[in-house]
């Protein structure tokens, strides 16, 4: 009698605990990105030198000789000769407002650069996660439903070599491969009748096509690790006396994996997602080199070797607000799969 | 305690059982994992080759062979062109013939040159770790006259220099960074994961976030950061020093989390809590009962960290802003394979890549196995 009466009021107040949660992890961002912030300020501050002391080597090596006094506004004008804090401040406070500040090395605003290769990092990043998920699931059930089959066996190579393979090197010998035996160069996005088009539904249709390498290759790693996940998870659960119980009865086989055990086993799908996003940045960082493909990787790379630090701190900060925020999706998910998190 | 021990355990006597030490039974463990053990035994001949380079490598990382440039890897024959057996192992060297129509050039098999096999003989000199010179090889190969041949199993590069050769001085490098990270890795996570746990509080708290933070950010685009901020003017040794420390800077968050846990469980323990009555100062608690209960655990899960640096050094090299030449290492080598028309070319300039792929597997094997030795609980199960 009263269990009835309270019903009404713990299902409020469940749900007040659970927009606690979910309110609570947002709040919990902001303090982690202004630390990242903060480290990411530090990095791009770190090479000796600046900007303009790079641009005087340039302007001497012309045989331009810079007068104090130009030396002086060029400084002012980028805030420079402010001490470190309020050029931390500065920059900050422009990021926030969605000014990026002005790359030196392309003689463009970072805001005109930047966006366009974020956009094709997160598809590549998303992509791959995808990937993952596709790939990891079925293996991952065959191999923990046919336990120590040659399958099984087989899978397990497969995934501790693929999880010892440096990203790059896959990207390598896919390229080897492709242009080895089947004539056709995976490098890029687009074919190249596309790559200056503008965009049709066959421009996407070709990019979609071309996305599953690049996208296989950055998500190698992360389906071993999700793989061997799944399979010891599901082992754990196959034995437990509920499924005996089910077989007992008579449930189909299939049905019965799919039903029961596997709802718990996979947990680490969305629980990994966390984990596994830096690693998928970082893959996607370097196999876009490799692959020349329109991402972050390259002009990073440029961006750093040229000390050009509003471009190179924007993607820095960029990539670890697409991690941060990425992080925070996949727990408020695993939040709402899993009563016991948000409850805690 | 004991008595679960023995019950699982199931010994064949139970006072030979209570004999075994702790390090006994995780050998005991360690050797059931069969991959485990050869993976352990596979790193020890691999460092122990790099680690000896100058005696194994059959040139120096340098010596540039002019007659076989590009040349593809070279084969080991007892048999020679009209069949005849030969008990000591020879090879052919090379003539090189150049395409008319697209002048590519083209290694082929030259009966007339032939190189026998010789082990524990005299060839190229070197200077043994700096120290002294010697000319002793494991293998030299010599013509019927007795001169120097040559001989490339894993062919040459764009110089004529030796692959293996380089892959194994490379290899000295590279491993040798994974050995000095996870140093400090463990001291760092330690360190930070002890204070967090065993003062808790304020300090706790900062750690945790410090962690987080870390956890949270790509840490290749981070490294790049990092290592390209290297000044270009350093020696070699000095970016050697960078990039580990860059490396492992970012390691430890695992450890540190792991070792807060065990502070934190066993800091309220009975015995703990009865050292400290006794007058056992933070110091003495610390190290002489709280950090042995699982140092061991620590330091194996810290091998599972030597992979991560060993890849994390071969994809900077690889980016060019890693290690630079002179220094060789394997991320270096796989440098020069960048060019993928290169690779179509000669493939064989990508087998530091095999070795980087051979030595994390059996790194992740045998960390797997040790962790599973170097588990206390981890009882069931054993013979």
């Amino acid at each position: 009698m009263l269990r009835s009466i309270l019903k009404p009021f713990q299902v409020v107040s469940a749900r007040v605990r659970s927009m606690n949660y979910v309110t609570r992890r947002i709040l919990g961002m902001f303090p982690t990105l202004f630390f990242i912030s903060i480290i990411v300020f530090v990095i791009i501050d770190l090479p000796p030198g600046d900007i303009v002391t790079s641009r005087l080597d340039r302007m001497e090596a012309q045989g331009v000789e810079a007068s104090p006094e130009y030396v002086r506004n060029l400084r002012a004008r980028y805030d420079l000769d402010k001490p470190l804090y309020l050029q931390y401040l500065f920059w900050i406070g422009k990021f926030v407002t969605g000014d990026l500040g002005y790359s030196f090395f392309y003689s463009k605003p970072v805001n005109e650069l930047v966006w366009e290769r974020l956009g094709y990092t997160l598809l590549i990043t998303v992509a791959a996660l995808f990937f993952t998920w596709i790939v990891a699931l079925p293996f991952g059930i065959y191999s923990a439903v046919k336990q120590y089959s040659i399958g099984d066996y087989f899978i397990t190579v497969v995934a501790l070599v693929g999880l010892a393979t440096p990203n790059f090197l896959l990207a390598l010998l896919v390229m080897y491969f492709s242009s080895e035996y089947f004539g056709v160069s995976i490098g890029g996005l687009f074919s190249v009748e596309y790559r200056d088009e503008v965009w049709s539904l066959d421009k996407v249709m070709d990019m979609l096509f071309r996305l599953w390498i690049p996208a296989s290759v950055v998500g190698m790693g992360g389906t071993a690790v999700t793989m061997r996940l799944l399979r010891a998870n599901l082992l754990d659960e196959l034995n437990k006396p509920y499924v005996v119980t089910a077989r007992a009865k008579g449930v189909k086989p299939l049905k019965l994996i799919l039903k029961y055990p596997l709802r718990i086993a996979i947990n680490p799908f969305i629980s990994t997602v966390g984990l596994l996003l830096p690693t998928l940045i970082s893959g996607e960082a370097i196999v876009s080199v490799v692959l020349n493909l329109p991402t972050t990787g390259r002009m990073l790379l440029d961006a750093l070797l040229a000390q050009d630090m509003y471009l190179a701190g924007s993607f820095l900060m960029l990539l670890a607000i697409l991690t941060v925020v990425g992080m925070l999706i996949s727990d408020l998910i695993l939040a709402w799969s899993d009563p016991r998190i948000r409850y805690e | 305690m004991s008595d679960v021990a023995q019950a699982t355990i199931a010994p064949e006597s139970p006072a030979q059982q209570a004999l075994l030490t702790p390090s006994q039974l995780a050998w005991k463990r360690f050797k059931r994992h069969r991959l485990a053990l050869i993976s352990g035994l596979f790193l020890v001949i691999l460092y122990l080759i790099t680690g000896f380079a100058e005696f194994f490598a059959p040139y120096e990382k340098t010596t540039r062979n002019i007659k076989a440039i590009y040349a593809p890897p070279m084969s080991i024959d007892f048999f020679d062109t009209e069949g005849n057996f030969q008990f000591r192992p020879f090879t052919y060297g090379y003539t090189l013939t150049i395409d008319e129509v697209t002048w590519a050039r083209k290694y082929i098999e030259d009966p007339k040159q032939k190189f026998d096999f010789y082990f524990f003989s005299r060839g190229e000199s070197y200077e043994f770790w700096n120290l002294f010179k010697a000319d002793f090889h494991f293998f030299v190969v010599k013509d019927e006259d007795g001169r120097l041949g040559y001989f490339h199993l894993l062919g040459t590069d764009q110089l004529g220099r030796d692959v293996l050769s380089r892959v194994l001085y490379g290899g000295r490098v590279s491993l040798s960074i994974g050995l000095i990270g996870i140093g400090l890795t463990l001291f760092l996570g330690v360190l930070l994961g002890g204070f967090a746990g065993y003062i808790g509080g304020f300090v706790d708290r900062v750690v945790q976030r410090i962690i987080e933070v870390i956890q949270s950010l790509p840490t290749l685009p981070l490294w790049m950061s990092l290592t390209a901020a290297l000044p270009a003017h350093w020696s070699s040794i000095r970016v050697y020093f960078g990039v580990t420390l860059i490396l492992s800077f970012f390691g430890w968050t695992a450890l540190a989390r792991q070792v807060r846990g065990r502070f934190l469980a066993l800091r309220d323990e009975d015995f703990i809590v009865a050292a400290r009555l006794i007058g056992g100062g933070n110091t003495r608690v610390i190290f002489k009962h709280m950090m042995p209960n699982f140092m061991s655990h620590t330091i194996t899960t810290a091998t599972l960290a030597v992979p991560g640096m060993i890849l994390g050094e071969t994809a900077l090299s690889f980016l060019g802003i890693g290690l630079r030449p002179p220094i060789v290492s394997w991320g270096v080598l796989m440098k020069e394979a960048q060019n993928y028309q290169v690779i179509v070319m000669t493939p064989w300039i990508l087998f530091p890549g095999l070795f980087v792929v051979l030595a994390v597997m059996a790194y992740n094997l045998l960390g797997d196995g040790l962790r599973d030795a170097a588990d206390p609980h981890n009882i069931g199960g054993l013979k």
